[in-house]
């Protein structure tokens, strides 16, 4: 038998795109392994068009959060609506047409190791089967333009390219169906601060060009301050805080405290208000 | 919102109208992208005019759809709705891009047979290279016998020998009914029936059961010894190792080296014992020749010298197993597609060594153990 009890309402059947119901809805959502609860009654909401970042102290299942929300793993109870549907109960045309909205840009990248980064990128457009293959081509080159690769790298096996270009490559190919929801696994971690600036710089102008709704879960402070338009912070298996940077700020929590007001926190916004002020 | 609306084109006097959804996945839906493309097909001039301004959305894919339409140039006449201007003038700068050009595979047939010839050689330099290792380890561990890899050998006998005890027991008895079945049927009708024995004894001791042994552990054992290394490869264990100076030679290669030349001969008398058991099952039903007769003309019929053989026979195709797999295992580059392929050689390569080992035996001692 299995352990999960739904508790979501019936969907609609239809993807629902235009932003009148939240992104993803989380409600009573428990996870377990074994004997250990990671989530207790954790709900969430995020709304289209903003980049939620959740954070949370080693072992408190952010990145499991994000993989329940990709329907990778199923929550022992509660309920993951994305676009309105439950993720779990969804029938597999739904689930298809769900996955061509959202694009996932996985940790260390996850490129096809035995693809050139052309057929990494090119791969879920080609899945759909109708685009010909020219435009395939010019959509390719235009997505490596768009995330800084020239074209002198298309032809590159992922084996050859350093840690930042694995990264963009794993983006460009988030980004190949032009998802309206992306999902980044510490879009930073393991790039030096020059690239990571860059990088950070990066999603922010894609967001703004693209319209995207940005769930990540992030450890670097510098991203996490620079990009997020609300956090989400977990601990004591759930949310204990939601908002903004500012609200957060003022919250009483020894969590909070510390991961945003240490001496690495006061840091990062240190310099973040540098930047601010010196940016016209 | 209701889902996307169709992606259509229509010609009207000289200008074509767009409407609809012009995003990816509204132009996977259906036959959209078919009617749309048959349409662009069908246009003629290039003086036309574009009116866009009735496209409720847009992506990227769907302007390019366009720009590779209109030859990637602007349009002289082209109506665009708000908010599509940023689209084009993205392609617009971003220009024409080409691939580099991959560089061609002009090689010859003789070239082609010249590049396996040294990838022969190159095979078997590395395989020289593996065995002077082993040796020089070896060496290393008698001198000092109390450092060595013990756990790491008995974990080796454990996987490679005694977890193989169950399939070689399989696979040994059902050869032998088999084998003295169709012996048993042809020896009959020279009424030769008792030198089922002597067929049996001599074939599966001298040659089938060390062969079926190493096959069986070539597949087995080799290919979870190629991966092994590989993954370890791949996940930069076998470089961890290197830096805190544990070498992989000693502690790597020499223990599966060792435990397979213990290992084998051990499930070469196994599977003797078992294929011999199995004959003796058919023979007693076939010809009614009883286990104890057959067990008592055993010797007699197989001198011991065939049994010494088939046992050196499991020490050598052991070590050659555990040599080749860790060749292979070593050369595997991190990535999935080398895995597999170098999984795939390694067991190939396994068992054609082990067959080819067994005919220069059977060259080298054809002079020994036959009792005529």
């Amino acid at each position: 038998m299995s352990e999960y009890e739904g508790t979501c309402g019936p969907g609609t059947g239809e993807l629902t795109l235009d932003g009148s119901v939240p992104v993803v809805e989380i409600t009573g959502l428990w996870t377990k392994y074994g004997r250990t609860v990671v989530h207790q009654d954790l709900n969430l909401e995020i709304e289209q068009g903003e980049i939620m970042s959740i954070v949370g102290g080693s072992g408190t299942g952010k990145t499991t959060l994000l993989r329940q929300m990709l329907g990778l793993e199923r929550p022992a109870r509660g309920c993951v609506r994305v676009f309105g549907e439950d993720i779990s109960e969804i029938d597999s045309d739904r689930l298809q047409e769900l996955r061509n909205h959202w694009g996932m840009l996985f940790q260390q990248g996850a490129l096809y190791s035995a693809l050139t980064v052309f057929e990494n990128i090119a791969q879920p457009m080609r899945e759909l089967h109708v685009l010909p293959e020219d435009l395939v081509h010019d959509a390719v080159l235009l997505k490596m333009n768009m995330v800084g690769l020239g074209p002198e790298h298309a032809n590159k096996m992922p084996s050859d390219l350093s840690g930042g270009m694995v990264k963009r490559v794993a983006l460009a190919r988030a980004l190949a169906l032009e998802p309206k929801l992306l999902f980044l696994d510490e879009p930073t971690a393991g790039l030096d601060p020059d690239l990571s600036e860059a990088f950070v710089a990066l999603i922010k102008s894609l967001h703004r060009e693209l319209g995207l709704t940005v769930v990540m879960v992030t450890h670097d402070l510098d991203t996490l301050f620079a990009l997020s338009t609300r956090i989400a912070v977990l601990a004591e298996k759930h949310v204990i805080a939601l908002g903004p940077l500012q609200d957060l700020l003022k919250v009483d929590h020894p969590f909070i405290k510390e991961f945003f007001l240490g001496d690495r926190g006061r840091r990062a916004l240190e310099a973040l208000e540098e930047k601010t002020s010196t940016e016209p | 919102m209701p889902t996307a609306q169709e992606p259509t084109l229509t010609l009207n006097a000289g200008a074509i109208a767009a409407t609809g959804t012009w995003q990816v996945h509204a132009l996977a839906q259906g036959k959209a992208m078919a009617t749309i493309t048959a349409f662009l097909k069908s246009l003629k001039g290039d003086q036309l005019k574009w009116d866009l301004s009735a496209i409720d959305s847009m992506d990227h894919i769907g302007a390019q759809l366009f720009w590779n339409a209109w030859g990637k140039t602007r349009p002289a006449n082209l109506q665009l709705a708000p908010g599509l201007e940023e689209f084009f003038k993205r392609l617009e700068t971003t220009g024409t891009l080409e691939l580099p050009r991959s560089r061609q595979n002009r090689l010859t047939l003789v070239m082609k047979l010249g590049f396996a010839m040294l990838l022969f050689f190159e095979h078997m330099a590395g395989l020289l290279r593996l065995i002077g290792q082993v040796v020089l380890d070896s060496w290393r561990f008698l001198r000092n016998p109390l450092r060595g890899p013990w756990k790491e050998i008995s974990a080796n006998i454990y996987h490679a020998g005694f977890q193989a005890l169950g399939i070689t027991a399989l696979v040994g008895f059902l050869i032998g009914v088999v084998f003295s079945y169709l012996s048993a049927q042809q020896l009959r009708n020279f009424g030769g029936d008792i030198f089922l024995v002597n067929l049996l004894g001599m074939s599966i001791i001298r040659e089938l059961g060390p062969l079926l042994a190493a096959i069986l552990v070539a597949g087995r054992s080799g290919s979870s010894i190629t991966a092994q290394l590989g993954v370890m490869r791949v996940t930069e264990e076998l470089d961890a190792m290197l830096v805190m100076g544990i070498s992989h030679g000693f502690r790597l290669i020499l223990p599966k080296v060792l435990a397979l030349a213990i290992a084998m001969p051990l499930l070469v008398i196994w599977t003797d014992t078992i294929a011999l058991m199995g004959g003796m099952v058919s023979a007693k039903v076939e010809l009614n020749l009883s286990p104890q007769y057959f067990l008592l003309k055993l010797p007699e019929a197989v001198p011991l010298a065939n049994y010494l053989i088939g046992i050196g026979k499991g020490v050598v195709f052991g070590m050659l197993i555990a040599l080749v797999s860790c060749h292979f295992g070593l050369r595997i580059k991190p990535n999935t597609e080398s895995l597999g392929r170098g999984t795939t050689t390694s067991v190939v390569t396994a068992i054609t060594a082990v067959i080819l080992a067994d005919a220069v035996f059977a060259i080298v001692f054809s002079g020994v153990g036959f009792s005529l």
